[in-house]
């Protein structure tokens, strides 16, 4: 099936314009996850967790079962609903003040129980939705709404390497991480979005990829310019690779 | 309600709830250990193993009730339990699961407060539970047992009810009513489930269009018309789910109100005044929300006298304030931090309240 623009359909998408900002990296995450639901024939076993952020809406762009949960609380939601539904793909979409700062017991808990689940965790080093806050993955030195003369690690401590702390469980078993900011990575970032669902219908246990995904508007950068802060100032921090894969 | 078949066993309050929990065809239930309900999530643990139902021992009482949150999203009968400082960590989940539209049993066996407070038995929660304990505007129905037997039953009906209205179903019992043991009568016929469809359940969108669980609601005066339907139904629930007990308020000049564990205590008290020819009488509620605002006030109406008597320093006295729009005298008794009003306490009350 091809749309308007004579471009192949996404069954998992919705043909719908997006809210997000220009150069916003979850148009970019969206679509790569539709791809792959398409790919792997998935979509009528999808249930997935809509985070508390920006992407709060994100059912109104992915054309399969979804679900709100309460922020942080994803991946115990997910849990919930495999254990019920365990012949179901389930996945969470989690930013990183969800995931890793409000959610952290629950994400921690959840790989460690090996729950059969796929985590999608997008790393934008900021609070996107509430105006640029300081996040639990924001750099050291960097300026946001409420680190105004840069993250001081006396003061906030230091960004929080989730892929790196979960590597350390057994139940987790695949971890990789990706970056949005090049026509390269991006098809990497795709890639790891299949194996982690194949890691899932495989019934390997936990999955989770990482996503290095811009945010030009808080980051005060344009969109080009927010690509190339990725590939400069987040990666050397956050490198990218596969963390695990057991 | 007895018969040849049936069967009598001794079990605690806990217990019981959690065998009533398995007839009702639940099958999923998440907890995180507090005292003094553990024997409960002790009961799940084993009785999900038996019968293929998950049992899943959560990080945190948030987690638990998420856990169900997301188990009842995918169309399980899902339940969780607690005590009071557990109880108040699950309001988060609570509001959402009503924002929702989600079914879910929760079971406080409440615990003297505030703060860590003791494992001592209170009815400290009864504002908590009725008001709708979390963020927004919403209600939880609230039962009240005071039986072990009666726990057995209401928890099968919170079932029921939440499947019913979509929305979660608290039952309030305290440490007293969890721990102690009574003969329980089963009857052998299974219960009798409602067959719940349950359409709107995300298990894939396999020949249907795709389902959304949702609580948030952008659009200008959507969610304003997302309350006035949750209203309507809390307007429905009122209407027709308000559940109580009266004994001797025909020609009762003091009528006991009191519900739970100490209800017990004042039913003792009723039956020893009424043999000293004192017209005393008792109202307890089993439903605190919704509560019988109704009946009372017909009775306020014929200028009799209440007296309330909680496990707390005057909690549900507002409401039966309220029913009775103050055209009859309410007096309150109480005590609270594990204390227990005692029979002779309450005949006290009741003598000095009767020449008043």
């Amino acid at each position: 099936m091809k749309d308007e623009n004579n471009k192949e359909k996404i069954k998992s998408l919705r043909n719908v314009p997006m809210h997000y900002c220009p150069g916003c990296g979850h148009t970019i995450a969206h679509r790569l996850i539709c791809e792959v639901i398409d790919e792997l024939d998935i979509r009528e076993k999808m249930i997935g967790i809509a985070p508390v952020g920006c992407a709060v809406i994100a059912y109104d762009y992915w054309n399969f079962d979804v679900t709100e949960a309460a922020h942080g609380r994803p991946p115990a939601v997910a849990t919930g609903i495999k254990r019920v539904e365990p012949d179901k793909i389930v996945f969470t979409y989690q930013g990183d003040g969800d995931l890793a700062s409000i959610g952290t017991a629950e994400i921690i808990h959840c790989a460690n129980r090996g729950e059969n689940i796929s985590v999608f965790f997008i790393n934008n080093a900021i609070y996107g939705m509430t105006g640029g806050q300081m996040a639990p993955t924001t750099l050291i030195g960097q300026k946001t709404a409420t680190t105004l003369t840069g993250r001081d690690i006396k003061r906030d401590g230091y960004p929080l390497k989730i892929c790196e702390l979960l590597a350390l469980l057994p139940g987790a078993k695949y971890i990789e991480r990706v970056a949005l900011s090049s026509a390269e990575n991006i098809r990497q970032a795709k890639r790891a979005m299949k194996k982690a669902f194949q890691t899932q219908i495989e019934n390997k246990g936990f999955s989770l990829v990482e996503i290095l995904s811009p945010c030009p508007t808080n980051w005060r950068l344009s969109p080009a310019e927010a690509m190339k802060w990725i590939d400069k100032k987040m990666t050397s921090y956050f490198p990218l690779g596969v963390v695990k894969d057991d | 309600m007895n018969n040849k078949n049936s069967r009598r066993i001794l079990v605690s309050g806990n217990e019981a709830v959690g065998e009533a929990a398995i007839q009702a065809g639940c099958t999923f239930y998440a907890g995180y250990p507090i005292t003094p309900q553990n024997e409960l999530t002790a009961y799940m643990s084993r009785r999900m193993s038996e019968t293929g139902g998950t049992f899943i021992q959560a990080e945190s009482e948030l987690a638990a009730i998420n856990m169900v949150f997301g188990a009842s999203a995918a169309g399980a009968r899902a339940m969780t339990s607690s005590s009071s400082p557990g109880i108040s960590l699950k309001q988060e989940g609570i509001s959402y699961l009503v924002g929702c539209k989600l079914p879910a049993v929760i079971v406080n066996m409440m615990r003297a407060g505030p703060g860590l407070g003791n494992i001592t038995p209170a009815q400290g929660d009864y504002f908590q539970a009725t008001r709708g304990g979390g963020h927004g505007d919403y209600r939880t129905i609230v039962l009240a047992p005071s039986s072990v037997q009666e726990a057995f039953e209401l928890q099968i009906l919170a079932f029921d009810l939440a499947d019913k209205y979509r929305n979660p179903v608290i039952l309030l019992g305290d440490g007293t009513l969890g721990q102690m043991m009574e003969p329980l009568t089963l009857h052998p016929t299974p219960y009798t489930l409602h067959a719940t469809q349950k359409p709107w359940a995300v298990t894939g969108c396999k020949e249907r269009e795709p389902n959304v669980i949702r609580s948030l609601f952008l659009k200008e005066g959507v969610l304003e018309e997302h309350n006035k339907k949750l209203q309507k139904k809390f307007a429905e629930i009122e209407k027709k789910e308000i559940r109580y007990e009266e004994k001797n308020t025909e020609d009762a000049e003091v009528i006991l109100v009191a519900y739970g564990t100490v209800s017990r205590i004042c039913q003792a008290v009723m039956e020893k005044a009424r043999r000293k020819g004192a017209k005393v009488g008792l109202i307890r509620p089993i439903t605190l929300w919704p509560f019988p605002y109704g009946m009372i006030n017909k009775l306020a109406d014929l200028k009799k006298k209440f007296l309330v008597i909680e496990m707390n320093y005057g909690q549900m006295l507002e409401d039966v304030k309220l029913a009775a729009e103050g055209k009859s005298k309410v007096k309150f008794y109480g005590r609270g931090g594990g204390g227990i009003p005692q029979e002779e306490e309450i005949m006290t009350e009741l003598l000095h309240f009767s020449l008043s």
